[in-house]
């Protein structure tokens, strides 16, 4: 187990979760969202790849209306 | 005729209304309303997603980013370093370059702080963004903005969400005519007849949010708004005519009855 952090709230995941497997969890599109892993921007291409480890702090921001 | 052209760095838009998502009462409103207003850009906001709701709707879902060019914005960024993050990350969702910069500087006008909006305009020119640029209706500011290279220059007409109209005409036909590139109005329209008044005054578009989201009849108004803009763009290129101090008959005075 594993204790990060995703748009504030605290959670625990499995040992080896990769950015991809979080994006199923929520259930998001990945083509939809942006993701930034301890305050750096997370190219697309790496998703699948990075592993999370404890600790580490998860923003995913989506588009929203605004004016 | 020369064709009337709407261009904003490279990129060519059918409209000169540029419509906001926000304030709608759902995402079914905000699509129906952005048809009707005949725009093909619409400024967005970039947000953390829900992670506690999966079901939560998604603007993508509604607004389809193929059919309208998405521009996102900064609102709500008070500095620099948010405004900057904001826009990489949107960047990164869409793979955009052209993005509307806002920092405001005082919670309760939310009048933009430029000394802000300038540094951060000069980074984002030197990454590489397009940008347009939300700023105060002061004609050295617009300019040098201008000099840093940002791709329009959006002075507001009164604060943001007021709908009190242009309140400085005068430094808004400056900023008009000292510049280059676009002038878009953002900010404080209230109702269709704004939109042409900056339109008339010469303005290259207008962006309009909740002059739309808040009317009674939202989707009816962002109509209104398509021909005002239409109206007020098609006055500007035809040139009014002289003002004059007195009467001037319409009617012949030859042949009169008596």
């Amino acid at each position: 187990m594993a204790k990060i952090q995703i748009n504030g709230r605290k959670i625990a995941i499995k040992q080896n979760f990769s950015i991809l497997d979080i994006l199923k969890k929520y259930k998001l599109n990945r083509k939809k969202v942006a993701i930034e892993l301890n305050g750096k921007i997370l190219p697309q291409d790496r998703y699948n790849n990075k592993k999370l480890k404890n600790n580490d702090k998860i923003e995913i921001v989506q588009f929203i209306g605004g004016g | 005729m020369k064709k009337d052209i709407f261009k904003i760095d490279k990129e060519i838009f059918k409209s000169r209304l540029i419509v906001g998502t926000g304030k709608y009462k759902n995402l079914g409103e905000t699509a129906k309303a952005i048809k009707s207003s005949g725009a093909d850009m619409v400024t967005v906001a970039v947000r953390r997603v829900n992670i506690a709701d999966k079901k939560k709707p998604l603007l993508m879902d509604y607004i389809n980013p193929k059919k309208f060019f998405y521009l996102p914005n900064t609102a709500g960024c008070f500095n620099s370093k948010d405004a900057l993050r904001t826009l990489r990350l949107a960047r990164e969702i869409g793979g955009w370059k052209m993005v509307k910069l806002e920092i405001l500087g005082d919670k309760k006008t939310l009048y933009p702080d430029m000394i802000e909006t300038l540094k951060t305009t000069q980074v984002l020119v030197r990454e590489g963004f397009k940008v347009l640029v939300y700023c105060t209706d002061d004609p050295l500011h617009a300019k040098k903005l201008e000099d840093l290279g940002a791709s329009a220059i959006m002075p507001l007409a009164a604060p943001i969400g007021s709908g009190l109209g242009i309140h400085n005409k005068l430094n808004i036909s400056l900023i008009i005519e000292n510049s280059k590139v676009p002038v878009i109005i953002d900010a404080g329209i209230g109702t269709a007849s704004d939109a042409t008044i900056a339109m008339e005054m010469g303005c290259d578009g207008v962006l309009v949010n909740s002059a739309i989201a808040l009317a009674k009849k939202p989707v009816q108004m962002a109509e209104a708004f398509k021909y005002a803009v239409i109206s007020g763009r098609k006055s500007f290129l035809a040139g009014r005519m002289k003002k004059n101090n007195f009467a001037s008959a319409s009617s012949p005075k030859q042949g009169l009855i008596s």
